[in-house]
């Protein structure tokens, strides 16, 4: 074992389920105050149910097939791992799926990114959909879309066969998550009043702390995913925060120049735009590849919110701006911007295809679970919930409580 | 009796406490408050989308005061929040019948 590199995955662990809370209050402060606690819930149940099914099924879904066997092979035969480690028993017997690692710490980083992937989507439904049908929702996806997309790029499947690159998720994590929100959005339609009544986010302060958490988190996120403690993860750390940082500061400069000011809420979402992008780049590209990156992703979000006024639907949070318009951003780039002499006309060719493939994928699918969960339980809370306010009607709770 | 009723720009509060104070008055009770008059609302953007806000913050101000006291209770008050821009506020005197000191049981002027 290398203690080194087992370190530091289980602190990148650590990061990345830190990044959930953070998206919880990211997306808390964005909805009405009457919402804020139906928004929370969404997304920390991720924590709870995503958890039971990782260890059930889900990681032996993705990764059984490494477990013990002989190193790493790929073959665009590879469509799904096993079932001979249900219940995560006995991952210890075999050989690591990574060297140096063991493999409940692959597992367990693993683990993270599965729950705060489908937490992502949970923006393009805020404050109408039901509860029930949200969990539900979230670990049927979690199964049927996350985990073979995680084999396909990740377990040696048909995307990593293809030459596919994503250093730490732009299709796994963010093109996913922001195909199934557009999906998930247009099935369930706009919030009541949504275009005629004034829908302000409550809290921008909490907004603010919640993209502080996922920045921090995201360390562990991107040089978590070299799955060593060397130099890629140096490099991907190093990426992410040159990304972030020129992500961030380009949102601002835009919208100024648009709309005459800056704000908080630009500053956080280009930063999540630009961490966002140098996803996929992030061990790839060297410091001024993430900053051509943070850049474009910047501007190029920020022109992105303008996609559901034109088409019309209501992606309250704008997850298909941010996580698959940047997303996208990145897993392009990286084709050109790879450093070591991967980038290049070729790469850009396999990195659209794969871009293609994935938006497929996961748009086809998560149309079926969502057609299925619509007709059976319904997704959306009732009139009178949604009016009165999420928390209250399904949770009995409120968030904020003014008087003794 | 009168009840000054004075609804103000949350802004200009501290001027009004300074000076109902000079003025000798001895109590009053604010509340938080939105509305809208020919002062209309604004416009706010969120991640470019702009939004209408109707209602305008506003501050409400009720003094208690005798009625000896109340032309020189509303001079004190217009002084300090006029600037002669729509959303100045408006000043409501209104009659009241009777007042209790709870913890004495003193009734009219006296419970002031």
């Amino acid at each position: 074992m290398d203690s080194g590199a087992t370190a530091w995955i289980l602190t990148s662990s650590a990061l990345v389920l830190l990044m959930t809370p953070g998206l919880a209050f990211f997306y808390g402060g964005m909805v009405r105050a009457k919402n804020i606690l139906a928004m929370l819930l969404k997304n920390y149940i991720a924590m709870g149910v995503i958890t039971i099914v990782w260890t059930l099924v889900g990681g032996s879904l993705a990764f059984g097939h490494l477990i013990g066997g002989d190193p790493m092979t790929i073959s665009d035969t590879i469509i799904l791992g096993n079932l001979d480690y249900f219940g995560l028993r006995g991952i210890a017997d075999g050989a690591s799926i990574v060297g140096g690692i063991p493999n409940s710490a692959f597992l367990m980083f693993q683990l993270m990114f599965a729950i705060i992937t489908p937490a992502l989507i949970v923006g393009a439904v805020a404050e109408r959909m039901k509860f029930g049908a949200w969990t539900l929702f979230i670990i049927v996806w979690s199964i049927v879309v996350y985990v073979p997309l995680t084999t396909a790029v990740w377990g040696g499947g048909y995307m990593a066969e293809l030459g596919a690159l994503d250093f730490a998720g732009g299709l796994v994590v963010h093109i996913n998550a922001g195909v199934a929100a557009l999906v998930l959005a247009i099935m369930i339609g706009p919030r009541l009043g949504y275009g005629s009544r004034a829908m302000r986010p409550h809290s921008l302060p909490l907004t603010m702390l919640g993209a502080g958490l996922l920045w921090f988190g995201w360390f562990g996120f991107n040089a978590g995913s070299a799955l060593a403690a060397d130099q890629a993860a140096a490099d991907a750390f190093m990426a992410t925060q040159v990304a972030a940082g020129t992500a961030a500061t380009a949102w601002l400069l835009v919208e100024k120049l648009v709309n005459g000011h800056t704000t908080t809420l630009g500053f956080a979402s280009g930063a999540v735009a630009g961490l966002v992008a140098i996803t996929p780049a992030a061990g790839f590209v060297d410091p001024f590849g993430a900053l051509v990156i943070g850049l474009a992703a910047g501007a190029i979000c920020f022109y992105a919110l303008k996609i559901k006024s034109t088409f019309n639907f209501d992606d309250s949070l704008d997850v298909v701006a941010v996580h698959l318009v940047g997303g996208v951003v990145g897993s392009l780039l990286v084709g050109v911007l790879a450093v070591g002499g991967v980038g290049g006309g070729e790469q850009f060719g396999i990195q659209l295809i794969s871009v293609l493939i994935a938006i497929v994928f996961t748009g086809v699918l998560t149309f079926v679970i969502a057609t299925i969960i619509d007709r059976t339980i319904g997704l959306r809370a009732d009139e009178d919930d949604e009016q009165q306010g999420l928390d209250l009607r399904l949770h009995n709770e409120q968030g904020y409580v003014l008087t003794e | 009796m009168k009840l000054i009723i004075a609804y103000i720009n949350p802004y200009r509060l501290d001027d009004v406490l300074e000076s109902v104070q000079e003025a000798g008055i001895s109590g009053l009770t604010v509340v938080e408050a939105a509305g809208f008059g020919r002062q209309s609302g604004h416009q706010e953007i969120y991640r470019g989308a702009e939004y209408e806000v109707d209602m305008v913050q506003k501050t409400r101000i009720e003094i208690l005061v005798d009625d000896v006291i109340v032309p020189e209770a509303v001079s004190v008050i217009e002084a300090s929040v006029h600037t002669g821009a729509i959303g100045d506020g408006k000043v409501l005197i209104v009659d009241v019948e009777d007042v209790i000191r709870i913890r004495t049981g003193e009734r009219g002027p006296d419970a002031i």
